[in-house]
């Protein structure tokens, strides 16, 4: 743990985070900000496993590990969401949330 | 000195998040949240996980980062400001994330942890012996699973990336 640093603090920091994430993704209008604002919030939740389990359990791994597991998903995320913005952009033109309409209904 | 450190990252994890939702220039975008990743892995360093610092690193600010500039820069003319929203959207916004964030803070302060006083260092061989042991509460399923998903979402990466000029050869063949 921290030294002179509380719990308190940092899930202060990492629900801070979060929601500005939230806002992002909400406010934004392109698809690639919108996977900006989606790290965002991943890594908010990612510090909270780290350090609940530093400072709460800290003979145990799991928080570490479920936190690498979330990590290894996010990066297939990422590299799924830019293929399928990279195909939408040869069909369409644009990455513009208004102009995806053809699933839509 | 911690204090100090922890405050510092702290404001700028914070500063550069709020400048990577609204900046309405593509590039700058990432590159703030190219600055917040390498603050998560400073945290990640002051509490003494070396090891998932180096993971955060590597694979955000080293690969999630240059993926998403890539294809920022394959699908925007660099010069384009970006649309944003009404401005009573972005305020009706604000104001719910707002009270969203007095929750979750109340909520938090209104629990008592029970913080164990430790300085305990956890090495990347504690890591890699919990991840592959496969007796009770080991993580080898897990890990087995997540390695067949990367390569899933890689290849359907690829699939997806250049479905158009397959679906053409198909065509022909047939």
């Amino acid at each position: 743990m921290i030294p002179g640093i509380s719990i308190y603090e940092i899930l202060t920091i990492t629900s801070i985070l979060f929601f500005i994430g939230v806002y992002g993704f909400i406010t934004r209008k392109n698809l690639i900000s919108i996977l900006i604002s989606v790290e965002l919030i991943l890594n908010a939740s990612v510090i909270n496993f780290v350090i609940i389990n530093k400072y709460l359990y800290p003979d145990m791994l799991q928080g570490v590990l479920f936190s690498l597991f979330i990590i290894a998903v996010a990066a297939a995320e990422t590299a799924l969401a830019v293929s399928i913005i990279i195909g939408l952009y040869r069909q369409i033109s644009s990455v513009e949330v208004k102009d995806v309409e053809t699933m839509k209904y | 000195m911690e204090r100090i450190i922890f405050y510092s990252i702290a404001l700028i994890m914070v500063v550069f998040a709020i400048a990577s939702v609204t900046s309405r220039k593509m590039l700058r975008s990432v590159i703030y949240l190219l600055f917040v990743l390498c603050g998560v892995a400073g945290i990640y360093f002051l509490i003494d996980y070396n090891f998932l610092a180096a993971i955060q690193l590597t694979v955000y600010a080293g690969g999630i980062i240059v993926l998403i500039i890539f294809s920022v820069l394959l699908v925007h003319h660099i010069e384009m400001q970006l649309e944003i929203a009404k401005l009573s959207r972005q305020i009706l916004t604000a104001v719910a994330c707002m009270v969203g964030l007095g929750i979750f803070l109340t909520t938090i302060y209104s629990h008592e942890f029970n913080v164990v006083e430790n300085s305990r260092t956890t090495t990347t061989a504690d890591i890699g012996s919990k991840l592959l042991s496969y007796e009770a509460g080991g993580f080898i399923l897990p890990f087995e699973v997540i390695s067949v998903l990367l390569l899933a979402a890689m290849i359907g990466a690829i699939i997806i990336a250049k479905g158009a000029k397959l679906t053409g050869k198909n065509d022909k063949a047939l």
